[in-house]
């Protein structure tokens, strides 16, 4: 299972969108993977805690059912994103503020697109492995996953996000 | 007429096909519709596009400390007093020794092992209802689908009920510093409609599920656990009742009992 925090902690911080609900969520649904190993149900071992993960986010009052638009930062902040080593720092504060935006507007994406889209882009699970994560039936994993694509893409050409 | 990009059936194909989910035949099939439809022209190059605003660097890794602090949680987590509080079920029995003593990692791999021969947990014998309760709350927490009626207070959740169903069930506060009711909703489970009662405990939901119970009689609670959630169930007043939520054991019962003692 420990192979598996990162996954686990990219999921819970996407889902709660908040770095100390994130931690809480991975602690308890580590806890709960262990505890209830006798129902392990045969998915693999990273899907199976991932789908624990998701359970316990979902069961958190602290995760927000609604839509909301989570506001762009404005260039202030950009200095909390050290450039990479060896970058030229012009070409590295452009990425990072890219990255930035970026962020923003997945975060914004209402949770249920976010989920997929994150499962598929970041953790690079199959369809029926979303679908067995989620419980949700595979046609409609990936009417979700356009939905957030196109979602994405046209916030992105709208705010001229690179 | 405008013509959406989700004009073309064909469009979650591209998708798929993008996402390396179609075999070589459908790939084969696709392609040479592709070839003739702007529509799935102008899709690809959204995916391409979305794929590229989403790099590798947003992939959030757990921060060190984070990780330290989850270790040193299990570990304590693992310690003989926080089991004592609660007899451990034999096959738990089995794995926990080795936590505490040879650290988490070993822990890990033998619970991993374990697996393959842990006995399952014990049958309850309405497995199938049993998995549908639990299906049903999971359903719930999905966005939107929790309550109907979100509403604190009993007098307005109870009459939302009339009308909707066909049976009055009981909607009870109870002390709200432990159990606030937070609203109710339909549901469906044990092939009819059924009310579900939403409680909070915490961070965490309770759904109580409700419906007039073929014959009669009372039935003291039963627990039981099903992918990783408690339940317990019981008869009361005429109506079945069931209620799941991801708290502890102990504390399911103690929403039981206050339930089942409240007026």
């Amino acid at each position: 299972m420990l192979p598996h925090l990162d996954a686990a902690y990219n999921l819970a911080r996407w889902l709660m969108r908040d770095p100390a609900a994130a931690e809480d969520v991975v602690q308890e649904a580590v806890l709960r993977a262990l505890t209830y190993f006798s129902s392990y149900t045969g998915l693999n071992a990273r899907a199976w805690l991932l789908q624990i993960v998701r359970n316990t986010a979902y069961g958190s009052t602290r995760l927000d059912r609604g839509v909301r638009l989570v506001p762009l930062d404005d260039a202030e902040e950009q200095n909390d994103l050290p450039p990479a080593a060896g970058d030229d720092p012009e070409a590295a504060l452009l990425r990072a503020s890219g990255e930035r935006e970026v962020r923003a507007l997945i975060a914004s994406l209402p949770v249920e697109l976010r989920e997929p889209l994150v499962l598929r882009e970041l953790e690079e699970l199959s369809y029926k492995e979303i679908a067995d994560i989620t419980r949700i039936p595979i046609g409609t994993v990936m009417s979700r996953l356009w939905r957030a694509r196109r979602l994405l893409v046209r916030a992105a050409a709208a705010r001229d996000v690179a | 007429m405008t013509r959406s990009p989700d004009a073309c059936e064909k469009v979650l194909l591209v998708q798929a096909e993008f996402d390396g989910e179609l075999d070589a035949a459908e790939a084969a099939r696709l392609a040479t519709h592709r070839a003739g439809c702007p529509i799935c022209a102008a899709a690809t190059a959204d995916l391409e596009r979305s794929r590229n605003l989403i790099r590798p660097e947003l992939r959030n890794r757990m921060p060190a400390d984070a990780r330290a602090r989850l270790l040193a949680h299990l570990r304590q987590a693992a310690s003989p007093p926080t089991h004592a509080l609660q007899p451990p079920a034999p096959w738990r029995r089995r794995w926990a020794p080795p936590v505490a003593g040879f650290g988490l990692g070993a822990a890990c791999a033998a619970a991993l092992l374990l697996t393959i021969w842990l006995p399952q947990a014990p049958g309850f014998k309405d497995q199938r209802l049993a998995d549908q309760i639990v299906d049903a709350h999971i359903r719930s927490l999905q966005p939107g689908h929790l309550e109907d009626v979100p509403s604190t207070d009993q007098h307005t959740v109870k009459p939302w009920f009339d009308g909707r169903i066909d049976f009055a069930p009981p909607v009870k506060n109870l002390a709200a510093d432990r159990f606030p009711l937070i609203g109710g909703r339909l549901d469906y489970a044990s092939g009819r409609p059924v009310a579900a009662l939403v409680y909070q405990r915490d961070k965490h939901l309770i759904n109580l599920f409700v419906w007039p119970a073929a014959g009669n009689g009372e039935q003291s609670p039963e627990t039981g656990q099903e992918h990783g959630y408690n339940f317990v169930r019981w008869r009361q007043g005429g109506m079945a009742l069931w209620a799941v939520s991801d708290v502890e054991a102990s504390q399911l019962r103690e929403f039981t009992e206050d339930w089942r003692r409240s007026p």
